[in-house]
């Protein structure tokens, strides 16, 4: 009650005597966090936090034009430029179409986190997006009053125009922009956010992507395409086993390709070099064909290191003896060794995930222009902020004198969080003393990508007499991304023992989780939704089974083992360290078992889950918590005699909060669909001799149009504000694949346990 | 030699072996054109030549000798082409990389057959990879473009 009688004699203060500052001395200021304690995020613990300051992110000209800033990357969920910009633009009442966009750079001092991974962005930024809009519509509100010499509350803002409730009088935001964006930001106290019912943009999924009429037209610029004058083209051969070093290289036949200018070496970085280039030799030259001709010219000799004798059918192998042994314990309820011992029934199986590449549609590249001691970059970054940060370190400059220049990503999932094309850029142009474009070929791209780990995941299960689960016991054995910070890890980290393993909501009084020793042998590193792919996966197809051995529904099965509703607290289960919850606080975002068997049951609903199929189809269910988001989806297959998979329908079910912009929402989960079939049908890079065998799309298959699932529905369980938003972009990945090799089993009685499922099906 | 690239003649003097996606892209700055694969395995480069979708990273400059090329760019001044429209009204792209290649694909397309069948739709785009798996609506925007709804 205090706050609102102050909020009031605050605000007839401050219209009558026209400034803040002096208000602010009398009364406390409420911070951003303080006021908004019901909505609680990891927002603030990222690096640099959150910025709310009005002024930061919104400028209003004359002419009433509203410019929003977007400060992270946008790299096709529309949450950069489309999601946070409207919630912007609701909370301000401004009108869409006199709104417009500008990418800010690099620079998470003035912008704060830029980190675009993780699915946070909606879900760290929907609420200080809010408060943004609404403290602009409160100081046009300010001035407005101002200017009619009346009381802020007989004011109203309403599409683009402040009203006066007294007289009806109008007057549009261009008029009052220089005095409102003059006046400084109102404490958060003052601001008031609109409630559901106001929204007009939030929650409806009626605005058009920001940049798809010119992605359309093909006048969209994404990293690849950036263009500045005197630039030069250049790829550059690499190492082609992790770890490797160049010896020797003749450039002789290099030099004679018309057009090469250039040759240039760059010193690699010993593990762990984080996100270094791997170094070796680049080609400048006038344009990239010129370059790639001269790059093929080149004789190297490389030193292939430690890694040379990396052959992933015989690491599979040593994944398997390390599973089939006991590993470090990471959660321990009860006693489930004991209880295996005197099951009834015991179900183990093993599982096998190979390493997968990311090919984004565009591949990596980036340009850089070195001169006077100052660096400009332009490249589409997923952290540009952070690559600021590694370039200025990197040159031994200040980060105030590098300027990153972010562009659209032509798709990212992970792969464009690593910056060491932006830093192979910066040093070439250091070298040539011009304007350099690094191109990565698709082959550049495969082979040298950070990729998503691989792991064997060993899981059993023993049931008593009725059939019921009491012991669960997962080994999961994965090399970690934590090699490319710290040396030798040798173990998952918290981190990805948090997504799918530690955080299993099962209702089974014997629940043990182990992690074995796994040693990186390339560079690992995070694709879309992360270890959930492989923990998901396993556990997933494991209900499955256990339903099949125990002769029920696999649905059934999975809510009986999901349980009564609940709250799961990993936290208070022995042995789980460092439960991060992927970085946001539990109270806000728990482990919510009422909320997981609601995805599963609204999928199974809207999938006619029981009702008859023709023979050979089959349908198969899985559910996964990810980002804080609960998916359920069904997969219903065709496998004709000869084998041949078809996906005629997807069904999913999501929970992911409130949700800002359904619209893209359903893009993301029928895009994870495609790229789960992906990662299920054909997904793996293998290794012989240190190097990666596949190189393109001719032996790195991705799925295409003929062989998509036809049909992906999305279901979204609604939920009002009091739901905070969690994540989107990567939720909908882990429990395809689990629910596609259901779908299989169902179908055919072939049950996958090692993916990619590739001919295993006309065998 | 000579080509025509959206309705202007260029005159080309450099390796007749350099595929026209890299002339298009760092010569003429026409970007729209994506590099994507490099091998004719993604259709991120398709273009027409002489109203045919070809890919640009597999076609060399010889090629293209006193021939009409068509990029993105010059498929519509305001993107107004049935197929944009439709890719428009159905929000198809996601990161938008492929788009250029999918929507120069499928005007070809519908430029010689007015009313593919689903099949025939699949075939042909089958040649174009979409990453973000932008599939579903694809299949749609064409089928809305041949029906002008
Ligand atoms: S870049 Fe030409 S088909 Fe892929
Ligand atoms: S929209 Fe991203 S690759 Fe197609």
């Amino acid at each position: 009650m205090k706050t609102i009688i102050e909020n009031v004699s605050r605000r007839r203060f401050i219209v009558g005597a026209g400034g803040l500052v002096i208000a602010a001395q009398f009364i406390s200021l409420k911070s951003f966090a303080e006021m908004h304690e019901d909505y609680k995020t990891g927002a603030g613990a990222m690096p640099h936090g959150v910025v709310t300051d009005p002024h930061v992110f919104v400028t209003i000209d004359k002419n009433g034009l509203v410019t929003i800033i977007a400060s992270r990357a946008e790299m096709g969920t529309g949450a950069a430029r489309t999601t946070l910009p409207l919630i912007v633009a609701d909370e301000l009442e401004a009108d869409w179409s006199r709104v417009r966009i500008k990418q800010s750079p690099g620079n998470e001092e003035r912008y704060g986190n830029q980190d675009t991974d993780g699915s946070r962005s909606v879900r760290h930024f929907i609420q200080p997006m809010r408060h943004i809009g609404a403290s602009v519509r409160l100081m046009l509100a300010m001035a407005a009053a101002k200017h009619w010499g009346v009381d802020v509350s007989d004011v109203e803002a309403k599409n683009h125009e402040i009203i006066n409730k007294k007289t009806g009088a109008k007057i549009g935001y261009g008029a009052v922009a220089v005095e409102a964006m003059a006046l400084p930001a109102p404490s958060a106290d003052q601001v008031t956010l609109k409630t559901a019912d106001q929204f007009r943009y939030i929650g409806k999924g009626t605005i058009k992507p920001v940049d798809q009429k010119d992605i359309i037209m093909g006048k969209a610029v994404y990293g690849i395409d950036a263009k500045v004058p005197g630039m030069r083209f250049a790829v550059v051969a690499r190492p082609p086993v992790f770890g490797g070093k160049m010896v020797s290289y003749d450039d002789s036949a290099t030099m004679k390709v018309p057009g090469v200018e250039k040759v240039v070496v760059i010193e690699g970085t010993p593990a762990p070099a984080k996100f270094a280039p791997l170094g070796g030799v680049a080609v400048v030259a006038k344009n990239t064909w010129a370059a790639m001709q001269g790059r093929d010219a080149l004789k190297i000799t490389w030193d292939d290191g430690p890694h040379a004798v990396y052959d992933s059918a015989t690491y599979r192998t040593q994944m398997e003896e390390t599973a089939r042994k006991p590993g470090v314990v990471v959660r321990n309820d009860g006693d489930a060794e004991k209880a295996l011992a005197s099951a009834a029934k015991v179900v183990t199986a093993e599982y096998y995930l190979p390493h997968i590449s990311h090919a984004q549609m565009e591949p990596v590249s980036a340009t850089a222009h070195f001169a006077n001691g100052k660096l400009e970059v332009w490249a589409p970054l997923q952290s540009p902020g952070g690559t600021r940060d590694e370039l200025a370190k990197k040159l031994g400059i200040k980060p105030e004198d590098v300027t990153v220049h972010e562009l659209l990503l032509g798709g990212g999932f992970g792969r464009k969080s690593k910056c060491d094309y932006a830093i192979e850029a910066a040093l070439l142009s250091k070298a040539v003393g011009a304007p350099v474009k690094v191109i990565w070929t698709r082959e550049d791209d495969i082979q040298h990508d950070f990729f998503h780990t691989v792991s064997v995941e060993r899981i059993d299960a023993g049931l008593d007499q009725s059939g019921k689960v009491v012991a669960w016991r997962h080994r999961s054995v994965a090399p970690t991304i934590f090699a490319l910070f710290v040396p030798d890890p040798k173990h998952e980290s918290a981190l990805e023992m948090g997504m799918g393993l530690v955080d299993n909501p099962f209702d089974i009084p014997n629940l043990r989780c182990e992690n074995g020793e796994a040693e990186a042998h390339t560079r690992i590193g995070w694709f879309r939704s992360v270890s959930n792919i492989p923990h998901g996966f396993a556990v997933q197809c494991m209900v499955a089974e256990i339903a099949q051995a125990a002769g029920r529904d696999p649905k059934d099965m999975l809510i009986e083992l999901i349980g009564p509703p609940r709250i799961v607290d990993p936290r208070k289960s022995q042995d789980v360290k460092d439960f991060w919850n992927y970085g946001d606080p539990f109270e806000s975002y728990p482990i919510d078992t009422a909320r997981l068997r609601g995805v599963v049951e609204l999928a199974a609903e809207k999938s006619d889950w029981g009702k008859p199929l023709p023979p050979r189809h089959g349908r198969g269910i899985a559910v996964h918590r990810s980002f804080l988001t609960y998916v359920a989806t069904v997969v219903e297959v065709a496998v004709d005699e000869k084998g041949k998979l078809t996906v005629p329908r997807v069904v999913t079910a999501v929970d992911a909060g409130f949700i800002a912009n359904p619209e893209r929402v359903h893009s993301q989960m029928e895009g994870a669909a495609v790229m789960g079939y992906a990662l299920a049908r054909y997904g793996e890079i293998s290794f012989k001799n240190g190097r990666a065998q596949q190189g393109n799309f001719d032996t790195y298959k991705v799925t295409r149009i003929n062989e998509s699932p036809a049909q992906t529905e999305v279901h979204m369980v609604p939920h009002g504000l009091d739901v905070p938003s969690s994540g989107i972009g990567e939720p909908g990945v882990p429990p395809f694949a689990p629910a596609l090799c259901n779908a299989i089993f169902a179908a055919c009685g072939k049950r996958i346990r090692s993916l990619p499922i590739g001919d295993q099906l006309s065998t | 030699m000579n080509v025509t690239v959206n309705g202007r003649q260029h005159a080309f003097d450099g390796d007749p072996s350099m595929p026209l996606l890299w002339y298009l892209r760092d010569e003429l700055g026409l970007t729209g054109t994506k590099f994507g694969c490099g091998i004719a395995e993604c259709g991120a480069c398709t273009v027409h030549v002489d109203g045919e979708a070809v890919r640009a990273c597999a076609t060399p400059m010889s090629g293209v000798a006193d021939r009409k090329v068509t990029t993105i760019e010059g498929l519509s001044p305001d993107g107004s082409h049935p197929v944009q429209k439709a890719w428009h009204a159905l929000n198809v792209p996601q990161c938008g990389f492929c788009q250029a290649g999918q929507i120069m694909q499928a005007a070809a397309m519908l430029a010689a057959n007015k009313n593919p069948s689903e099949a025939e739709i699949n075939q042909t785009m089958a040649g174009n990879i979409c990453r973000c798996g932008c599939y579903q609506r694809i299949s749609a925007a064409i089928k809305s473009a041949i029906t002008g709804a």
